[in-house]
């Protein structure tokens, strides 16, 4: 019989794992990406250049090396995350979870802050202007015009950025956490003859999850939309 | 143009009296914290000499361009390579007039650019067996070139459907058939302006041979991983082999952009909206 479905509540769980790794890191990285986009287009110019600096470097390293960093180099230099060690029913969030988190977050937000900068660069000159000129100070003018239309401007890539991180959480699975890919491999391990079979379940899944998040972006894309 | 100018008034004098403080205060934050990066290396002895001997050592810096960055170019190449072909039959099967062949296509292309690819790589090493000679090598090509191949098929349809209207009607008019329409009107047209974005899928797939690491493929992660399990350096290991690929990706990253400009001109690079581009945004 398929090990797959023997094993069901196994799936479930590694499943769950692959949630909770997309959800945590995706808010993280929605947050820091913000973050990193407004110094990347703020006033200072010396935080401008190094957050594109920081942005270019960890865009351009590999996802796998960036948890190499976390997981391999980091307790090197007493970077680990040995603090946390939380149980909640069958999952549990100890120091793997949290370094892969963190080196999941670290890489998207990089994606985040250009998505979001590419919304801003996207909202018309006159947009601004016209704002300033009728006299509102700074804040009311990222509040009430320009972020407005930028972040409707950078949800697709938003969304795109979320969609990859929910494929790169599989990554959390060669460094030890125990979610989808670490299952799969394991079932395959466990079943060569089956591989297929096993395959197929799980990217099905997989497939099943990027329609529900891009579903969702495209609800949102609209709801943002107005009439032009 | 520059963002700035875009949020922002000219500065008066008393604003650009505030942001000089403010530049001072964010330069002397940065400095803090690469000082402090420094000294946690410096105190856990990550600097000394012997953790970095390995990087001046003739045999070892050959053994990371060698056995390392060419193995993972070459990796990169051939998998981007197969992926064009992959992306050329499915993108332009993508748009037949016959819904027996643009079906299927469209359902090849959507699954594998939804499935991530470590399920693949996985399921293809198991599929060309685990002990045979290079399985991790082709798991890694094969694997690759299945997602990029994926990928490259939506920038051959959106490259083809850029291709002015006017070109094929023209062509039709003086009595081409489809497939000579495609052949000699479209493809080599839509191929200018696909370039740049190959290129930019090559800085993807050169990211994503790192991932072999889980079927212990060849490449630079590999060689780095030697390195580290016989050295015990990791943290000098993972900041030389994260300096390679950053340098290997810049240069294809300005090579793209160069191709950009010579070929298509000033125009916005081929944008595929969509989902599941493990890279959206990079051209943005």
């Amino acid at each position: 019989m398929n090990v797959v479905l023997d094993n069901l509540d196994l799936v479930v769980r590694a499943f769950t794992y692959t949630l909770l790794l997309f959800v945590i890191a995706g808010v993280l990285s929605l947050v820091l990406g913000t973050f990193l986009a407004a110094l990347r287009v703020g006033p200072i110019a010396v935080l401008r250049r190094a957050v594109a600096v920081y942005v270019t470097l960890i865009r351009n390293t590999p996802l796998l090396v960036v948890l190499i960093f976390f997981r391999i180099a980091g307790p090197k230099v007493g970077l680990n995350f040995n603090f946390i060690d939380v149980v909640v029913g069958d999952i549990r969030f100890n120091n793997l979870f949290a370094a892969c988190v963190a080196g999941l977050t670290i890489y998207t937000s990089t994606f985040v802050c250009e998505g979001l900068r590419a919304g801003i660069n996207a909202v018309p000159l006159g947009q601004a202007e016209a704002a300033r000129a009728i006299g509102l100070p700074f804040g009311g003018v990222m509040r009430e015009v320009v972020l407005p239309q930028a972040f409707r401007a950078a949800i697709p890539p938003l969304a795109s950025v979320q969609i990859a991180l929910l494929k790169n959480t599989t990554l959390a699975g060669a460094f030890g956490v125990g979610e989808a890919f670490y299952r799969m491999k394991g079932f395959t391990n466990e079943a060569p003859g089956e591989r297929a079979e096993i395959f197929l379940i799980f990217a099905l899944v997989f497939v099943v999850l990027v329609e529900i998040v891009s579903f969702v972006a495209n609800r949102l894309e609209r709801r943002a939309r107005v009439a032009t | 143009m520059s963002a700035p100018s875009v949020l922002f008034d000219a500065p008066g004098p008393r604003t650009v009296a505030r942001h000089r403080l403010y530049s001072v205060v964010a330069l002397v934050a940065l400095v803090a914290v690469l000082g402090f990066v420094v000294w946690r290396l410096y105190d856990r002895g990550q600097l000394t000499y012997e953790k970095w001997e390995v990087f001046v050592t003739p045999a070892y810096i050959e053994a990371l361009f060698v056995d390392g960055l060419l193995v993972t170019l070459q990796m990169a190449v051939s998998a981007v390579l197969l992926a064009v072909v992959f992306g050329v039959v499915f993108g332009v099967g993508k748009l037949s007039d016959h819904w027996f062949i643009r079906w299927p296509c469209w359902l090849v292309v959507e699954f594998f650019r939804a499935v991530p690819v470590l399920l693949l790589m996985i399921f293809v090493f198991f599929t060309i067996g685990i002990d045979r000679e290079g399985a991790p090598y082709w798991s890694v090509v094969i694997a690759l070139m299945l997602y990029n191949g994926a990928v490259l098929a939506e920038v051959f349809r959106a490259g083809i459907q850029a291709v002015p209207a006017g070109q094929a009607e023209a062509a039709y008019a003086i009595g081409m058939r489809k497939s000579q329409v495609m052949n000699v009107i479209l493809l080599p047209q839509g191929v200018k302006i696909m370039l740049p974005a190959i290129i930019s899928q090559m800085v993807v797939a050169l990211k994503d041979t790192s991932l072999g690491y889980v079927v212990a493929a060849p490449g630079l992660t590999a060689v780095g991983k030697l390195i580290w399990n016989g050295e015990q350096n990791q943290v000098p290991t993972a900041i030389v082999l994260a300096a390679l690929y950053i340098l290997t990706n810049l240069v294809l990253t300005a090579l793209a952009a160069l191709a950009q400009k010579k070929l298509v001109g000033e125009k916005k690079p081929l944008e595929v909206s969509m989902v599941g581009d493990l890279d959206a945004g990079r051209n943005a």
